[in-house]
């Protein structure tokens, strides 16, 4: 019993499953009395960035008529998310495709940045993606309201209900619209945060059972074997959340745009 | 044996270790003021950083990267329409094309037998004219043989009566020396021979 709460104690000092979600403070900076500190989470940021201009810059600096693979890749996404936003918005829902087009590639690319060892993961972190889905929810009610007045409140009026169902229906459609950004929200950073910790248990499995010495050592096959597996899956989850978050804001904001209720 | 229970033991420790490990990082983290996620003082420098990527990456995005990539797309489907309508074309002038070669084939076939039967009209109207003209002068020959054949035949009756009158006269003289004039034996002659 010893043994195994040292090699717990040992594993928890430095590799915490919780520890990877650190915040490590790079290059601290003030602005009008704000902290805006860089972080591990802005340097992963800004490289995504980079990454993302830098892989469809030269993906289409040939502007080949038959594309090559890197512009097939650029295009591929390119006609993805758009058949997405035509799809489920229809033709008026191009004008805020680049928009969702954004979101889509920055939130994948995060989602794959954080599958990269040692690195970190911007979107298993609640406040980044509650900011991006309050950005959503805010812009697609402000586009309901610009473009349907006062008559976007109608969206909690569900058509096809009985009268005497309204005063139930009514506050269920109002608190359902609220919650969104929650819902929103919590749905990408739970994945990605649960995700993460479940392949560090597993990872800690590995390196307590192998550390045992002798015949034991052997028992540390099977975690591993479920770790590479699980990566894989994880892979699928990391992109799977990211077209979640783009399909939802296509939804809220075919919403605004049609109010199809 | 020995060796399973080995292994069960470490799959037990291991599993203990797990969960150890687990609540130890959880209570690290708890200890430290929850969650690294939960840390407030954490937020403004990610929200800060938030904003100024993805305002940028939304700029880079929708100012250039999405227009290239729509751009090259559209010409590409302009191209292949062009290309297709070009096709079109093409095939629609070769039908033309065949269509004036067969109407030439069937004309110039037309031509060809119009000639032909022109030619064989011409060649049987010479023909005719020819074998007209050869049997028009065999015609004329024939009657020309004919007319001389009646000619020298008058000739020749014309003898017999001159000798018949000599004879006769020479006969009468020898006979009845009576001298007969030419004219009465001639009129006799007539007389006889004219029912002949």
């Amino acid at each position: 019993m010893a043994e195994t709460t040292e090699v717990a104690g040992h594993a928890a000092e430095a590799h915490g499953p919780m520890h990877q979600f650190e915040i490590k403070r790079l290059v601290p900076l003030e602005f009008m009395g704000y902290d805006i500190t860089f972080t591990n989470a802005s340097l992963m940021m800004i490289l995504a960035l980079v990454f993302i201009s830098l892989f469809l810059y030269f993906a289409m600096s040939r502007r080949a008529l038959v594309p090559g693979r890197i512009q097939s890749t650029a295009e591929m996404l390119y006609e993805y998310v758009a058949d997405m936003v035509r799809g489920s918005v229809g033709k008026e829902g191009m004008k805020y495709f680049p928009w969702i087009f954004t979101i889509f590639i920055f939130i994948l690319t995060l989602n794959m940045f954080g599958m990269v060892p040692g690195s970190f993961t911007v979107t298993s972190h609640i406040i980044v993606t509650f900011a991006l889905a309050a950005m959503v929810w805010i812009t697609v009610t402000l586009i309901g309201f610009a473009k349907h007045g006062l008559g976007y409140l109608k969206l909690f009026i569900p058509s096809g209900v009985p009268w005497w169902l309204m005063p139930v229906i009514v506050p269920i459609e109002i608190i359902s619209y609220l919650i969104r950004p929650i819902s929103h929200s919590v749905r990408l950073f739970a994945n990605m945060m649960a995700g993460h910790t479940m392949l560090k248990v597993f990872a800690g499995f590995v390196v307590g059972l192998g550390s045992l010495g002798g015949i034991a050592s052997l028992g540390g096959i099977a975690p591993i074997a479920f770790l590479i597996a699980f990566t894989g899956l994880e892979f699928l989850v990391a992109f799977l959340q990211a077209l979640i978050f783009t399909v939802l804001t296509c939804i809220y904001l075919n919403d605004a745009l049609h109010m199809h209720h | 044996m020995r060796a399973v229970t080995a292994l069960g033991k470490a799959y037990w420790r291991a599993a203990l270790a797990g969960t150890a490990m687990l609540a130890a990082g959880t209570s690290t983290a708890l200890a430290e003021g929850g969650l690294p996620q939960l840390k407030t003082e954490d937020f403004s420098p990610q929200l800060f950083w938030l904003v100024v990527t993805f305002l940028l990456l939304f700029w880079v995005m929708s100012k250039i990267a999405l227009p290239r990539i729509g751009e090259v797309i559209e010409e590409r489907k302009d191209r292949i329409q062009r290309d297709l309508a070009a096709a079109e074309r093409l095939k629609g002038e070769t039908e033309k094309a065949l269509s004036a070669y067969e109407k030439a084939l069937s004309d110039a076939r037309g031509n060809a037998s119009s000639i032909a039967r022109q030619t064989r009209d011409t060649l049987n109207a010479e023909v005719d004219k020819e074998r007209k003209a050869v049997e028009d002068q065999l015609a004329k020959k024939l009657a020309d043989a004919e007319a001389s054949i009646g000619a020298t035949k008058d000739k020749a009756l014309a003898s017999v009566k001159d000798i018949a009158g000599d004879t006769v006269t020479a006969i009468v003289g020898a006979l009845s020396n009576v001298s007969a004039t030419k004219d009465e034996i001639d009129r006799a002659l007539a007389a006889s021979g004219g029912n002949k």
